[in-house]
């Protein structure tokens, strides 16, 4: 096992506090250590609907989840390997009954414990239950800073209120907040009232993140796209906010990259220092690696172990490193940056996961999709197509009416 | 509610909050520091600070005990102490005890 962990290097000691975050820096030798946090999505079953909904096209069944001691034979696993951090996450990981005894389960093994939910499930008993289980940190996501876009964005009524309820009480229990605000044309206008909203929620951070958009969120992406002048405004704002709020308030900033001239570093790189466990307990690359067809994933349910599939299986393996990389990554300066892009982009946007992301200028089909994406947020084509286990559902004239009702009254 | 500011003094009486877990990493064999979204590698001397920070010695019993463990001068260890401390505590790693009794 030993040889698995080689590339986790701890990074030299900082200043004043002798403190150094550890980063999952690598050697040249491409060794893969085992990774310090692994996201498991417990479940695909969410009661919010958002159009950009992060999650494969094709949803797992609640039937074919994990089962709790599958899912507690995973964690111990985990941090028999060195795993220190786990995310609960989904879908709605609070959708499952047993999401207190996983994460006691956690805490049992010694992992630190993160909830990543939309809160509307929670009760206080619930998240007091939680904490007492060890939860050492919860993240609620928001579609907007009031009501009237919130709700609609996550196709819930009634939701919004609800986050707002459920932050306070995770402040009450001395948990870490972390505000979770994904961004696009039509909430980027409340930016500056969601950067205050999480200060006056006492948040310790807010991720403000643009719309990936592969997945759903693709389908949904002239009603999503932000224009230009929204993107510069933004980051405008958030440079701004940090700087006013250091100390009070940590903002991380993912921008979108259609509108940037070089690709992410998605996942740190294709199965360099990320995985995830899928509802079913596939061990997959990124969380949306699922939208690639033609990769064949390793499931926790296989014969392998969790580190066999990491270090050994076809799918981490397909596009780790450099080897794999045609032009114009193949010859690039910035091939060990960035790895070229994000492989399920590159698959969506072009068809083939082993393409440059099309989000690199470097692309050839760079300027096209630019162009398009454009064309779409000029367009304020506005209605939702929401994201459910029925198979999706468009957003009605008649909730749109009551909106732009809501908007002119306004 | 868990104070995010605090000010770090001879008669605080700190300790980890809930959130940051000091902890042997045994894969790795350094010690870390659990946090949200985050790894922190403490160096030798911030383990040995951190592990007397239990919410019952202040501040200047632990410079006290140092100073006796190093046989270093007293004052030079508890400026050193505390400043890492309030660094700690400003990223949010570090609380008092609930009771104050100074």
């Amino acid at each position: 096992m030993s040889d698995t962990l080689a590339g986790n290097k701890t990074a030299t000691a900082g200043p004043a506090d002798g403190l150094a975050v550890l980063e999952q820096t690598r050697s040249a030798a491409e060794t893969y250590g085992i990774p310090l946090a692994v996201l498991l999505e417990v479940t695909h079953r969410c009661p919010l609907q958002c159009p950009y909904c992060s999650n494969p096209v094709e949803l797992d069944r609640g039937s074919t989840e994990l089962t709790t001691d599958e899912w507690k034979k995973v964690l111990s696993e985990l941090a028999e390997l060195g795993v220190l951090q786990v995310h609960f996450s989904g879908g709605e990981p609070t959708a499952r009954k047993d999401i207190v005894e996983l994460v006691q389960h956690a805490t049992d093994v010694g992992l630190y414990s993160n909830l990543i939910t939309s809160a509307v499930l929670l009760t206080r008993d619930k998240l007091s239950a939680l904490a007492d289980a060890g939860l050492s940190h919860v993240q609620i996501s928001f579609q907007g800073n009031e009501s009237g876009v919130a709700d609609r964005v996550a196709g819930l009524k009634d939701a919004h209120r609800k986050k707002l309820e459920v932050a306070k009480w995770t402040r009450e229990l001395e948990l870490p907040l972390t505000v979770n605000a994904v961004m696009h044309r039509q909430n980027l206008h409340q930016l500056a009232d969601i950067i205050q909203m999480a200060v006056d929620l006492d948040a310790d951070r807010l991720e403000v993140a643009n719309v990936q958009y592969y997945g759903w969120a693709l389908k949904n992406r002239a009603a999503l796209m932000p224009t230009i002048e929204q993107i510069e405004e933004t980051s405008r704002l958030v440079e701004e906010a940090q700087v006013r709020l250091k100390g009070t308030l940590a903002i991380d900033y993912v921008v979108p990259d259609y509108y940037a001239l070089r690709p992410k570093k998605c996942m740190g790189g294709w199965g360099r220092q990320f995985f995830n466990i899928s509802p079913a307990g596939k061990v997959l690359p990124c969380h949306a690696a699922e939208s690639i067809t033609g990769l064949e994933f390793e499931s926790v349910r296989s014969n392998h172990s969790i580190a066999w599939i990491w270090q050994n299986s076809e799918a981490f393996n397909r596009y780790r490193g450099t080897g794999w990389m045609p032009e114009p990554c193949k010859s690039c300066e910035f091939r060990e940056e960035d790895f070229g892009g994000c492989r399920c982009q590159a698959f969506a946007l072009t068809g083939d996961a082993g393409n440059t992301d099309p989000a690199c200028a470097l692309s050839p089909l760079h300027d096209e999709i630019f162009k398009q994406a454009t064309r779409e947020s000029a367009r304020a084509e506005n209605r939702f197509l929401y994201r459910n286990f029925a198979g999706g559902t468009l957003e009605t004239d008649d909730r749109q009416d009551k909106r732009q009702d809501k908007r002119d009254g306004a | 509610m868990a104070s995010r500011n605090i000010s770090v003094s001879e008669t605080s009486r700190p300790k980890l909050p809930r959130h940051a877990k000091l902890k042997f990493d045994e894969t790795r064999q350094v010690w870390v520091i659990l946090a949200p979204e985050r790894v922190l590698a403490p160096d030798e001397i911030a383990v040995e600070v951190l592990q007397l920070c239990d919410g019952v010695r202040s501040v200047s019993d632990m410079a006290e005990q140092l100073a006796v463990k190093y046989a270093a001068p007293r004052e030079a260890i508890l400026t050193d102490v505390i400043a890492m401390l309030q660094d700690l505590a400003d990223k949010g790693f570090l609380t008092e005890a609930r009771e104050n009794t100074s």
